[in-house]
């Protein structure tokens, strides 16, 4: 890989966050260096990765999260918008009494019980232990059972071959892809391409983090200032939250 | 007698005819191209790789896929990394030519390769990266702009 991880560097930066952790004043962290996963270990359900999005920062009309999340991934469409593959979609909600209108991003919502997984008939779509849903694309059939079950619609179908992908995002014709929240940055210890786009476009009304530690600044806003599901009546247990909706 | 002798002369005559054809359609080994640079040995000795690469492969791949074991060993990017490289002008040969690595000595052994379907068939610094999709733009001016709950998050 072009970017080698320097693993005495990296078993150094645990344990100064370690110690960094009790010398440091109580609520301030390294927890981001601290949950850094070496390459041969397998992901484990002590970490449940989660997108908190603040949807009063985020600026209608901005496609920031977009662009970035279609460079990521190689996403080009053939001018056909009714099929063309889309990770997040900006949507704007409009309330008919007020008039007021807001703006917000909505990907896969990796869900904890994901309707897209019980539907799969052939295992492609599953669960990693650390929450994120993917598509297996090398099992998967292109059903589109999972686009059916999602409630979010948020899941693509690849109906014309592709070339010039990434060499991190695999994606091909005939199979069902979306959202992967950036599995191969997140194995390195990097943020979604989308969470660092809107953090660069000073917007930052995207947080990505661990749900299950209660130190990461995901966490900590969550219980601040709280943050709801999208149809949480549903009892999906969704990975992303919304503030402002 | 005289009929026997004539088949035999007949058959040898065509063998006769036969052996400079047969030595002109024989396929051509597939010429391999060495990854550059000193000291540069594959993850494998050369027989291993070439009986099991793809035991390799499908190995690692479910493990970086469901578990997320990113290790570079048997990764099928690096691979790509080492491997496919720019010849003399700088060109890269695409993955449906036999210049290309892979599709080198799979060509040469009519088996066909799924892989490129959705892998990329070069590093990524040989990728040509495109502009943002217009068709995404497109319905981003054309998005209804109201709903009455979150309900219509899900449109």
């Amino acid at each position: 890989m072009s970017d080698p991880v320097n693993h005495s560097r990296r078993r150094f930066l645990e344990k100064s966050a370690a110690v960094g952790a009790v010398t440091i004043a109580p609520g301030i962290l390294l927890h981001q260096v601290a949950s850094a996963k070496p390459d041969e270990q397998a992901v484990s359900s002590t970490v449940r990765w989660g997108m908190l999005i603040n949807t009063t920062k985020c600026e209608q009309g901005c496609t920031d999260c977009i662009d970035a999340c279609n460079t990521e991934h190689g996403l080009v469409g053939n001018n056909r918008p009714e099929s063309d593959t889309q990770y997040i979609r900006k949507v704007t909600l409009r309330d008919k009494q007020t008039g007021h209108e807001l703006s917000l991003p909505l990907m896969c919502q990796h869900c904890e019980t994901a309707p897209c997984v019980d539907v799969c008939p052939t295992g492609a779509s599953f669960k990693r232990k650390d929450g994120i849903a993917l598509v297996d694309k090398h099992i998967c059939i292109g059903c589109r059972y999972c686009m059916m079950a999602c409630p979010f619609k948020a899941r693509s179908f690849v109906h014309e071959e592709v070339r010039n992908q990434t060499l991190s995002a695999p994606r091909g014709k005939g199979t069902v892809e979306s959202c992967t929240m950036c599995v191969h940055r997140v194995d390195k210890d990097q943020i979604p391409a989308c969470v660092e786009a809107c953090g660069k476009g000073k917007h930052e009304a995207m947080v990505f983090g661990d749900l299950n530690d209660p130190n990461s600044e995901i966490s900590k806003e969550l219980e601040k200032h709280g943050g709801k599901q999208i149809r949480a009546d549903l009892q999906l247990n969704t990975g992303v939250r919304y503030q402002g909706i | 007698m005289i009929n026997r002798i004539l088949r035999i002369t007949l058959i040898l005559t065509g063998f006769v005819l036969l052996l400079p054809a047969t030595g002109s359609a024989e396929t051509p080994l597939p010429v391999i191209h060495e990854p550059e640079g000193e000291g540069v040995k594959c993850v494998e000795p050369e027989d291993v790789m070439r009986r099991d690469h793809m035991n390799f492969i499908l190995h690692q791949r479910d493990e970086t896929m469901h578990e997320g074991i990113r290790t570079s060993k048997y990764s099928f990017a690096e691979c790509i990394n080492c491997h496919v490289q720019p010849d003399d002008k700088g060109n890269i040969a695409d993955v449906d030519s036999e210049d290309h690595f892979c599709n080198g000595c799979h060509e040469y052994a009519a088996v066909t390769i799924d892989c490129f379907e959705c892998h990329a068939d070069r590093p990524q610094k040989f990728i040509k990266r495109e502009g943002k999709s217009a068709s995404l733009q497109h319905e981003l001016q054309q998005m209804p702009t109201s709903s009455e709950d979150m309900g219509g998050a899900s449109k």
